[in-house]
């Protein structure tokens, strides 16, 4: 996709201006502006996903990072406060560690190979005829090769081969719900029908 | 934002092209991009998107907090129930081959009905969360 000139364009142009918001929010005291910006930026992310081919990956970002947590960013901006805290004195030490991993990070990504390379790992590793175990994608879909016969073999990974770990994930969901109910209800209920002072140290914790 | 005409009919006309394509990528999430995760995020979005814009009480209306509460459970059931189908057909936990009279046909419907319990739960949660954050009242 990223092959002909106009998708280059499009390619330094977002990363552009993901470089460009992440410097702007980095430099913004006003909270509200940068709750907003973050979500531009994962719009950004989203729209760069696409054009790596990860729809699954794009779509993710753009509800949960775009509109989700933009939206709860906000909403804890509602109860708490729209200004930044005036930054402290300059301190050198934090500066060193955040180059230090920067370069860390940029040698890394020295070992990895080109976008798009043939020879790359991920191109070469597993076996494509994995794919055609998994799905028997040999043009034919009515075919009979293949375990799982599904033309998304991203899918047929999550749910069936590794059935287990995308159950053991959606128990991760279910107990984030449940805490974020435990913790974040009781205030709504002790606000509906006042209770005695003592009943909060009987459940435990500060509300 | 009751009061702004243009957002209120936007919104309007996006909710039930969002919801669809929640259910598009839930329901097409074997055979294109997507999946239960991503539906149910997607899903969620347009309800909390309607709660954004015409108040949190419209949107507890539409999606009363004591089912999507159950539901978050209902999804996991589905999705553990599922397991257990394949167990009772003489199969292992999770294992869809034995859920139909050939095992393609077992792995498509096993998957279909586990990406539906993750996309019930992911979608109960995120609205449940959207709640209790939109629900809580400034303290000082």
């Amino acid at each position: 996709m990223a092959d002909s000139n106009a998708a280059q364009l499009i390619v330094i142009l977002l990363l552009a201006l993901l470089g460009a918001t992440a410097i702007t929010i980095a430099r913004m005291r006003q909270l509200w502006a940068a709750v907003m910006l973050t979500g531009v930026f994962s719009f950004l992310g989203a729209g760069w996903m696409l054009i790596l081919d990860a729809p699954d990956v794009a779509f993710t970002e753009a509800a949960v990072g775009a509109g989700i947590s933009t939206f709860l960013m906000l909403a804890t901006l509602g109860l708490t406060s729209r200004e930044a805290k005036p930054p402290a004195a300059f301190k050198p030490a934090p500066l060193v560690v955040v180059i230090v991993t920067g370069c860390a990070l940029v040698y890394g990504t020295l070992d990895m190979p080109y976008y798009g390379d043939p020879d790359g790992h991920i191109h070469a590793y597993p076996d494509p005829s994995y794919i055609v175990k998994t799905n028997g994608d040999n043009g034919d879909p009515n075919d009979s090769e293949g375990e799982i016969k599904l033309p998304n073999v991203v899918t047929a990974i999550l749910a069936s081969y590794r059935g287990y770990d995308t159950f053991g994930e959606t128990t991760v969901i279910l107990t984030a719900g449940v805490g974020v109910i435990l913790l974040l209800r009781r205030e709504r209920r002790t606000t509906e029908q006042p209770e005695p002072p003592s009943a909060d140290a009987d459940r435990g914790g500060p509300a | 934002m009751n009061h702004y005409a243009i957002l209120r009919i936007v919104t309007k006309l996006l909710i039930p092209y969002i919801l669809l394509f929640g259910l598009y990528v839930q329901f097409h999430g074997d055979f294109g991009p997507g999946g239960g995760f991503q539906a149910g995020v997607i899903f969620a979005a347009g309800i909390i998107l309607y709660g954004l814009v015409f108040g949190i009480g419209a949107a507890r209306r539409v999606a009363p907090a004591s089912i999507v509460e159950r539901l978050i459970a209902v999804g996991l059931l589905i999705y553990a129930a599922t397991g257990i189908a394949g167990m009772l057909k003489g199969g292992n936990f999770l294992e869809y081959g034995v859920l139909a009279h050939d095992a393609g046909h077992g792995q498509h419907w096993g998957i279909l009905i586990v990406e539906l319990g993750v996309g019930i739960t992911v979608a109960a949660v995120m609205i449940t969360i959207f709640f209790a954050f939109a629900g809580r009242e400034r303290t000082e």
